[in-house]
């Protein structure tokens, strides 16, 4: 399916291309769906409803039976969050070690209480069950990025790393030189 | 990026290859890789299930079954098309082994996954990842791209006039897709709810076809068994328990770490020796041992040999061998609390006792811990329990249902403590008690 004038401008070319592809992937239309609302909530941020409006058309389904299916998954969201959005595991190995105490820091620091966004919109802090990051606990993840073996005293600097990306950049720059 | 341990006790197969840059396909071919799935070319289909049959492997997303005998289930025969499903959506709290396997071994799940294919005379195999693996799905999208380069997969795989294509793809956020009915139901972009069985998937899978649903370390573990022989990977374990098993021991101990060591490992050793031992010198106070879904052992019950009939005999289960360490200055009644609330949180809601019954927990078990719980909370909440037993579609009831049942049995005294507003003796200076969300 070529992307239509509406598509363009609510996904990058990328994405749209990336759709194409994902479309015809699969033995079955259907099963690119939840890729698809990963890689659309990843770019937009939440999935608007003019995100589910777009998938239920590429998929060829209802946008009643998209909603259905999205609700059910965790990482799914109907709302913004911040551009990072901190997720703390608070499952059983990463409470043993510390991840209560971590994630009451990340609330601190950034004066929000759970779920809660930043008022520059850069960050959101949410508790989240097992991230699979057991034995390097206590564990979280900024969007896709795990940080392992956290203790409260670290938060301060892992907020600093995604505050000044320019920073990063250069140090990136600098070691590739 | 993950820690890597090591111990000398380690026998290391599925993780030979760990932080030896086997991502990169020639590595991966330096180090042996691709010469089993041209062994089983060779060899042929009946072969491969006799291999597997013999080799004792048995499944380790949790239950433990022959993988050799689900292979023997799949018709010769079918009229719809046969699917390969590796399950990588590691869910289980106390699990991080697929973690390890995706990120530094990803051409073994590839292999394994093919020779799975050629055993059953499958076309197509997917690798299906937790949505939270993200970049663990680059890994091993890079690792499927390159293979298709090699023609390792592809319309004629090594040259041998056989099929055999590749998709992987993540989840979003959801325990109950590990659950294989219902990783089928994700993977058709459907809600993840299980199925009602039978029939069974080897029999109507993915999309109607017969399918073989394995979980990832179990199709990393499928290369090595070819290669080194069957037997000689039985003999490694204990009886009806072949080979070695990547165990995931995390909790108070002063070396957290995934290490590979034989079938029957004793317990105890497990954690005083390989894992260095309780953190800060504390003492052990009870031990998870095979993911948070089983049920709890006492100090006393850990001198046992970690393969599934043993921790079964000792009232238990292996799992998917995730070890939690308990100390002794942890609160029995918060830990139960937020192992259950994982539950509530995760039920599908498909089945009305696990959905209600992990609730009920919850909300007990969270009265309780803040001091308000009565004498009759005790019973209720083993009642509650017993009766979601075997009462649903999928084990996920069972999973929130058995360690409810041991922490209230084997800790029932330090349930009695809270009774009464009784602060919780174990409640952490700073620490807020754990609230209902």
């Amino acid at each position: 399916m070529s992307p239509t004038s509406e598509t363009m401008s609510l996904f990058s070319p990328a994405l749209a291309r990336r759709f194409d592809a994902l479309v015809e992937k699969y033995p079955v239309k259907r099963s690119a769906l939840i890729p698809m609302l990963l890689y659309a909530q990843d770019e937009v941020g939440y999935l608007s409803d003019a995100v589910v409006a777009e998938v239920a058309q590429r998929i060829g389904i209802t946008e009643l039976e998209v909603r259905n299916v999205a609700t059910y998954y965790s990482m799914l969201r109907f709302k913004p969050a911040g551009k990072f959005n901190i997720q703390v595991c608070t499952n059983i190995s990463c409470m043993l070690r510390g991840a209560y105490e971590v994630y009451e820091r990340f609330q601190e620091e950034l004066g929000v209480g759970p779920k809660g966004v930043t008022s520059d919109g850069l960050f959101s802090v949410e508790e989240v069950e097992c991230i699979g990051a057991c034995c390097w606990a206590p564990a979280i993840q900024v969007n896709y990025d795990f940080h392992d073996d956290l203790k409260p005293d670290l938060v301060p600097g892992i907020l600093d790393q995604y505050r000044n990306p320019i920073q990063d950049q250069e140090k990136d720059q600098e070691k590739n030189a | 990026m993950p820690r890597l341990v090591s111990h000398p006790d380690e026998i290391k197969l599925v993780s030979r290859r760990f932080g030896m840059g086997a991502t990169n396909i020639d590595r991966y071919l330096e180090l042996g890789g691709y010469e089993a799935v041209k062994k089983c070319l060779a060899q042929g289909p009946e072969w491969i299930v006799e291999e597997m049959k013999a080799s004792g492997l048995r499944g380790r997303g949790g239950a433990g079954f022959s993988a050799g005998m689900k292979w023997s289930f799949v018709p010769k025969q079918s009229a719809k098309p046969k699917y390969i499903l590796v399950n990588g959506d590691e869910s289980e709290p106390g699990t991080c082994k697929d973690h390890l396997i995706f990120l530094h071994d990803p051409h073994a799940v590839i292999e394994g996954t093919i020779i799975a294919g050629l055993a059953v005379g499958a076309k197509m195999g997917f690798i299906y990842l937790r949505g939270e693996y993200r970049y663990l799905l680059e890994i091993m999208e890079r690792a499927v791209a390159d293979a298709y380069d090699r023609g390792y997969l592809g319309k004629n795989i090594f040259g041998s006039g056989n099929e055999f294509q590749i998709i992987t793809q993540t989840g979003a956020g959801a325990y109950e897709v590990g659950e294989e009915s219902a990783l089928m139901e994700s993977l058709e972009g459907k809600r993840g709810v299980p199925r009602i069985k039978p029939p069974f998937p080897a029999v109507v899978g993915l999309y109607g076809g017969p399918t073989v649903i394995n979980n990832a370390e179990t199709i990393a573990t499928v290369p090595q068994v070819i290669t080194m022989g069957a037997q000689a990977y039985a003999a490694l374990g204990t009886p009806r328990n072949g080979g070695t098993r990547l165990f995931c021991i995390s909790g108070h101990v002063e070396r957290p770490g995934v290490y590979e060591l034989p079938m029957g490992y004793n317990l105890k050793k497990m954690i005083y020796e390989v894992a260095g031992g309780i953190r800060g010198g504390r003492k052990l106070k009870a031990v998870v041992p095979g993911g948070s879904s089983t049920p709890v052992l006492l100090p006393e019950e850990i001198d046992i040999g970690m393969d599934f009939d043993q921790v079964g005999k000792a009232g238990s289960m292996l799992g998917s061998g995730g070890v939690v360490v308990i100390d002794d200055q942890t609160c029995i009644v918060e830990f139960a609390l937020r192992t259950i609330s994982f539950y509530a949180h995760e039920s599908c809601g498909w089945c009305i006792p696990c959905r209600e019954g992990t609730d009920w927990l919850k909300k007990s078990l969270t009265r309780f811990h803040a001091g308000f719980g009565t004498d009759a909370d005790i019973g209720n909440m083993q009642y509650l329990a017993e009766n979601m037993l075997g009462r649903t579609f999928c084990p996920l009831g069972d999973a929130a249902a058995m360690p409810t049942i041991a922490f209230l049995k084997k800790f029932r005294k330090e349930f009695e403590d809270h009774l009464n507003g009784t602060p919780c003796p174990f409640a952490r200076e700073g620490v807020p008690q754990l609230t209902v969300v």
